[in-house]
């Protein structure tokens, strides 16, 4: 039975990591992830895990501290934000590129520089190319979810890879919103026991981790690791759906609102699809045919799937909260409109820089979105399609 | 029971001779020494620094390393082998493993008195039960002999070079094993290569079979860097304890011990001479740098007599 509960956002991956019961923490305090270690701590010194928590010195330590006892032979969770996982950076690569399935609960909160606490995605999109799986969440509910969904996913034989399960700092992190949770052993038997093939403790076969890797072997590695991403998509469906037997929850690589019959449509990333939601609800009362797409798996990218749902609209905003610099769009833009690129019919689509260090976005922004969206489908005419919104245009 | 080299060489090498170290280099023997004083029946998870040693030792697909090994890093060699050690502890409690390892791990002095400090510092002061084991040869051999802050005062190192206005490292060395005994850590050791491996040997079992964190900085030369022979490393580093340059202690539990006082202490120049590093130290005009040189060590000696009274 599933029981009924209220907690933020940190505490829902606090608790789903106390479920799972992992061997080793890597902890560092960073806003606004703290919490995650905070209430894992608690577990510990009340014994109601068995994982070591190794409290380190830096983000770099902790990441190398789990990339390590996985590669030993066990499951490392850490949870980070921002400048955290900026520190971790190197490690990032590194455990990915030793295919070691460590789970991360990234807290997303703007890059420093300067100095911001508040959220965006620039801290995850960034570490796009790093060989993590990224599963986002929407609510509270999807971050524990996808949280359980994690290990199954990383740990598969046929991919291997460490996967960052990512909320939007503080709007799902530190807001309090009802949550059902799975009971403790529906959660253990779900996630299973970690049962590497190789691995540093083994009695009778030594291994040796993290080789000097020459011209002759380092391609061969790397087309390794992206044929692992491609062979996470199926195994992504097929725990969501074994998730779905457990939960009556039901996930796919994105959510597609209202999108059948839709003319128009954003796709985005994360807790503004609760705001996005209600603005389509509103429309749609008003009978405008707006859809939506929530992405959940950002790496890897689901790119014929989102063709797929996006060939039926006119026009498409691509919203991303992270800049990329690339002076021709943010990330997820960049992405979305080469999934477009196939089609034979194929939607203008425009990019959308917006809630930067936790800028606000409400209903009628999204509602005057769609309205663009709509002149942009009659007029066939997109305008400028690298913009930003919501920040002022006079200088501060 | 007494140590005896011959007994000790007997044992099955836990680190493979194909290894492609540089003749006469001290990093390969500083690994077998500290492997020799395993247990043979213990088993042991090595975590190595990128270093000289590691891109020699484990070169894909090939490994000198005769036990599970990682490299994972530069600066976190530390923060690696806490995690394994930490791994071991639950798996252990939990009933999945039986054996019993040690955790080593390997940096040169770049990955240890630089930029591995921090870490280095944590998985002391966390408390792993591991031996961390600096082989000190005193600048970045792996990069093309750059400075490091272990790199001695008037060094002619690519990064300090010897100029008109600059004579080599402006300087002095850091006293990192001073630094790691004010970790208040059980064993703090410093040794290196003379005469029978007596010293080193008792002091890598000491570090790996005293329970918790314990740190050994051996002076590991070498011959690109420092400029010598390749088979002149051992007497360079009898030059080195006997103009106590580098003094051979031990720090147990906050005590600390001088492990040996040369009978007649010979001047620094005697050992500054047999390295090419060191050469314009002796050019005419320039003997204010060998007074200056003598002068540290004489100090850092004379502070190491009182710390260990």
């Amino acid at each position: 039975m599933a029981r009924k509960d209220r907690m933020s956002g940190n505490e829902a991956v606090a608790f789903a990591m106390k479920q799972i019961n992992p061997d080793v923490m890597g902890a560092f305090p960073i806003t606004p992830s703290t919490e995650i270690p905070q209430y894992f701590s608690t577990y510990v010194a009340n014994g109601e895990v068995d994982t070591e928590f190794v409290a380190v010195e830096s983000e770099h330590s902790a990441m190398s501290t789990c990339m390590a006892a996985q590669a030993a032979g066990g499951r490392a969770i850490t949870a980070t934000s921002s400048a955290g996982m900026a520190l971790m950076w190197e490690m990032l690569y590194v455990t990915s590129s030793a295919r070691l399935p460590v789970t991360m609960a990234l807290v997303n909160r703007a890059l420093t520089g300067p100095i911001n606490i508040n959220n965006d995605h620039s801290d995850s999109m960034g570490a796009r190319d790093s060989g993590w799986i990224q599963l986002y969440a929407e609510t509270n509910q999807e971050a524990y979810d996808n949280f359980v969904q994690a290990m199954p996913i990383g740990e598969n034989k046929e991919v291997r890879l460490p996967v960052m399960v990512c909320q939007d700092g503080f709007i799902t992190s530190h807001a309090v919103e009802n949550i059902e949770l799975l009971e403790d052993e529906t959660v253990k038997k779900f996630v299973g026991e970690y049962e590497p093939e190789h691995y540093l403790l083994k009695k009778e076969n030594p291994l040796a981790v993290g080789p000097y890797d020459i011209s002759n072997y380092y391609m061969e590695h790397k087309k390794q690791q992206a044929e692992a991403m491609k062979h996470a998509k199926p195994v992504i469906l097929e725990v969501a759906r074994r998730f779905e037997e457990i939960s009556g929850r039901s996930y796919g690589f994105f959510e597609a609102f209202e999108m059948e019959d839709a003319e128009v449509a954003l796709v985005l990333i994360g807790s503004s699809a609760g705001t996005a939601k209600e603005t389509v609800k509103q429309l749609r009362r008003e009978g405008k045919k707006v859809g939506l797409v929530k992405v959940r798996v950002f790496r890897p990218f689901p790119m014929e799937e989102l063709a797929e749902a996006l060939k039926v609209v006119k026009a498409v905003a691509v919203m991303d909260k992270a800049e990329s610099f690339s002076a021709c769009g943010g990330p997820l833009f960049a992405e979305v409109r080469s999934a477009l690129y196939d089609l034979e019919n194929r939607p203008k689509a425009i990019n959308y820089v917006y809630g930067l260090g936790g800028r606000d976005i409400c209903v009628e922004d999204f509602a005057m979105i769609y309205d663009q969206l709509f002149e942009i489908g009659r007029t066939g005419v997109a305008g400028e399609i690298y913009r930003h919104f919501g920040q002022r245009e006079q200088e501060v | 029971m007494a140590y005896s080299l011959k007994q000790q060489v007997s044992k099955p090498e836990r680190f493979a001779g194909g290894h492609r170290l540089c003749a006469g280099c001290g990093a390969g023997l500083a690994v077998r020494g500290v492997l020799r004083a395993l247990k043979p029946e213990d088993k042991a998870v090595i975590t190595n620094a990128t270093s000289c040693l590691e891109v020699s030792s484990y070169l894909y697909p090939y490994t000198a390393w005769q036990d599970s090994y990682i490299h994972s890093a530069f600066e976190n060699a530390g923060a690696t082998a806490g995690g394994v050690e930490a791994a071991y502890r639950v798996l252990k409690k939990k009933g999945k493993i039986n054996d019993t390892f040690k955790f080593i791990a390997f940096g040169g002095d770049g990955g240890t008195y630089d930029i591995g400090l921090q870490s280095l510092s944590g998985a002391m002061e966390r408390g792993h039960d591991m031996v961390y084991v600096c082989y000190d040869n005193e600048a970045y051999m792996n990069t093309g002999i750059q400075r490091s802050s272990s790199t001695p005062r008037f060094t002619d190192a690519t990064t300090t070079p010897v100029g008109k206005v600059i004579p080599g490292k402006p300087q002095n060395k850091k006293d990192l094993t001073a630094i790691l005994a004010a970790h208040n850590i059980p064993y703090v050791a410093q040794t290196t290569f003379i005469g029978n491996f007596k010293d080193f040997h008792e002091k890598a079992e000491k570090a790996l079979y005293t329970e918790g964190p314990a740190f050994l900085n051996v002076m590991s030369p070498c011959p690109r860097g420092w400029r010598y022979e390749a088979e002149d490393l051992a007497e360079i580093c009898k030059l080195a304890v006997d103009t106590c340059v580098w003094p051979l202690f031990e720090v147990e539990s906050g005590v600390w011990k001088l492990n040996y006082e040369p009978k007649k202490k010979l001047p620094v120049e005697d050992y500054l001479k047999k390295q090419g590093r060191f050469k314009h130290m002796f050019k005419a005009g320039n003997e204010w740098m060998i007074e200056e040189a003598q002068q540290f060590v004489d100090e850092k000696w004379e502070s190491l007599l009182a710390r260990c009274k």
